[in-house]
């Protein structure tokens, strides 16, 4: 089997798109890997780039334009550095929102693997079982499981994993129940494999790319409910620096100083548009 | 009459997913580290006051006594009862829901107003220059916080231009027009980018159908090929489309409000969070529950209502 027929009908978003032809560069793909690798840099090399601590509080240098007194996108409310609060609050936020994307991929692919391979009654108690949660808005039950278990960051993994696997789960059972009717997986059956290397070794490599495609924009909606919680004063808890809290920080003073709530949510957007770049061409190399 | 029947089949449906929904907002209390009654109180609460609780949140009893009592009350349509604004949930739950409603509705029809002229546009003229800015779109909007583009958009139209209110919702209809302004774009800007994709995929699709051929062939004048025959067949299948993602922007609802202090019901659970008031937050949490749900119904009936292909089993 060719992996083109096993992803080709479950991408309608592309339709009509694949116009590049072979040899030629995956702007997309290329373009994204770039910008989140600069992102990921300034994170990692945080504090190489700036001398300034992003939690310590100076009170006599409260609300600094950009620019003034070395600070080069000013102080907050608490004469904080804001470039500095920027640069680690992308550590905060990329750090929860990668992790707390492997979660759910793992444990909802498993679990669309054996609900779609077996079938049967497992299969009616993992799919009831995806429409109760799938019923709720991602966010509010996440920001309910969080209330619920109390702020901090381990609340946070825990609620988007109980919310978020189901995804996995609807997209992995789909292509095994067209997977398991090709002749290489009754090939499989038929010479008596055990059922785990039929599943891990046999299928998953087959059914894993769709998901595996998904994660990245799943992560971009991970990174922005995790900005949101914080925005909502229900993520990581201060003082760590989070865009989200930047933002909501920055609402109050809008009028004078726009500058505080727009250049966190700047970070945001570009780090999600990197994110759905990458998303954009894997899709583009998979229909190829 | 076969229509019917599919209705009801549907709504028949429906009872295992609304148990599902009782279950998990009923489990909510249970994930409260430690005993419930104490945390919801706070350090300074006395251990009469504690047991009290207990007693009254029914934490007392065994727990598949507790399901049922609950499930019992919500068919009585209790939510429970509210302590810190002395009120039923459910009284609190019919003051803001409205207001959610509403900006719901507004949010969907900007998205119509923003997405389907885009998506027809980039489709009739597709990898023109219009296309491919348009295709851009959902690539950047991906990754756009609806709360942060609610705040620029504050900023720009309501304090820089002042065409606007910055925040509120007013008292006469007059108020609540103005006031629904901003939020639904917000709403909209986060939505369309979706269906800007989906839209000029299917129409793309259906621009290259037989019929379609066959009526240029005609001589039919291009708008009207387009707009007349494409756009009704391609709008179907985006039905679906819409209907999931209003089902998600569901919930950004929440944070929408909470920017442009709109009393829904995300304003409304988000102060009980901040309250700590359990009950209101579960009862909440089931409303938006239950409003996909209704959603998601209302999408599939739309949907076998426009297209006499769907089966109705």
């Amino acid at each position: 089997m060719s992996a083109a027929t096993s992803i080709g009908p479950a991408l309608p978003a592309v339709t009509g798109t694949p116009r590049r032809r072979r040899g030629r560069w995956n702007v997309p793909l290329v373009a994204g890997l770039t910008l989140f690798a600069l992102i990921v840099l300034c994170a990692v090399c945080a504090p190489l780039l700036t001398s300034y601590d992003p939690i310590k509080q100076n009170l006599t240098d409260a609300f600094l334009a950009p620019g003034a007194k070395g600070h080069l996108l000013g102080t907050d409310a608490f004469g904080r550095d804001v470039f500095s609060r920027l640069l680690y609050g992308a550590r905060v936020d990329l750090r929860v929102g990668v992790l707390a994307v492997i979660s759910p991929f793992v444990i909802g692919s498993l679990l669309g693997l054996i609900a779609g391979w077996f079938g049967g009654w497992v299969d009616a108690v993992i799919s009831r079982i995806v429409d109760m949660v799938i019923a709720f808005p991602f966010l509010v039950l996440v920001i309910a499981l969080v209330f619920a278990m109390g702020p901090g960051t381990t609340s946070i993994y825990t609620a988007i994993t109980l919310v978020g696997w189901v995804a996995y789960c609807r997209i992995v059972r789909g292509q095994v129940l067209i997977a398991k009717e090709q002749e290489y997986a009754m090939a499989a059956r038929a010479s008596g494999l055990p059922t785990w290397r039929i599943l891990l070794r046999h299928l998953l490599p087959n059914v894993v790319l769709q998901a595996f495609v998904f994660s990245m924009s799943d992560i971009v909606l991970t990174l922005l409910a995790i900005v949101t919680l914080g925005f909502l004063g229900l993520g990581v808890p201060p003082p760590t620096p989070d865009w989200g809290t930047m933002i909501q920080e920055g609402q109050q003073f809008i009028l004078d100083k726009w500058y505080m709530s727009t250049i966190p949510g700047l970070a945001v957007v570009l780090t999600g548009l990197a994110l759905a770049l990458i998303a954009d061409g894997i899709v583009e190399k998979a229909n190829k | 009459m076969k229509y019917l029947v599919y209705i009801l089949k549907r709504l028949v449906s429906l009872i295992p997913v609304l148990l599902g929904i009782s279950f998990i907002v009923f489990f909510l209390i249970r994930l409260i580290p430690g005993d419930p009654a104490a945390t919801l109180l706070g350090s300074h609460a006395t251990p009469a006051a504690i047991n009290e609780l207990r007693t009254q949140l029914g934490l007392t009893e065994p727990v598949w006594k507790q399901y049922l009592t609950f499930l019992g009350h919500l068919l009585q349509g209790n939510l429970g009862y509210s302590y810190v604004y002395n009120s039923p949930t459910v009284d609190l739950i019919k003051v803001s829901l409205p207001v959610t409603i509403w900006l719901l509705v507004a949010g969907t029809v900007f998205t119509l107003l923003i997405a389907v002229p885009l998506a027809v546009l980039a489709a009739a003229r597709r990898n023109g220059i219009a296309d491919n800015i348009i295709r851009a779109v959902p690539v950047v909007g991906l990754g756009l916080p609806a709360f942060w583009l609610g705040i620029m958009l504050i900023l720009v139209f309501g304090l820089k231009l002042g065409w606007f209110p910055v925040a509120g919702y007013g008292v006469s209809i007059a108020d609540h027009l103005r006031g629904i302004v901003l939020p639904g774009i917000t709403i909209a800007l986060t939505l369309s980018p979706i269906l800007i994709r989906s839209l000029r995929a299917s129409m793309i699709d259906v621009l290259s159908s037989d019929y379609i051929v066959t009526a240029r062939a005609k001589g039919i004048s291009t708008s009207r090929v387009v707009l007349g025959h494409a756009l009704r067949n391609a709008a179907v299948s985006s039905v679906t489309v819409l209907g999931v993602n209003i089902a998600y922007l569901t919930g950004s609802t929440l944070v929408v409000e909470r920017v442009f202090s709109l009393p829904g019901i995300g304003q409304q659970m988000i102060n009980s969070i901040l309250g700590r008031d359990f009950p209101t937050v579960q009862g909440i949490t089931l409303t938006f529950a239950i409003m996909v749900v209704v959603v998601n119904l209302l999408t599939d009936v739309t949907h076998a209502a426009l297209d006499p292909r769907v089966k109705l089993t």
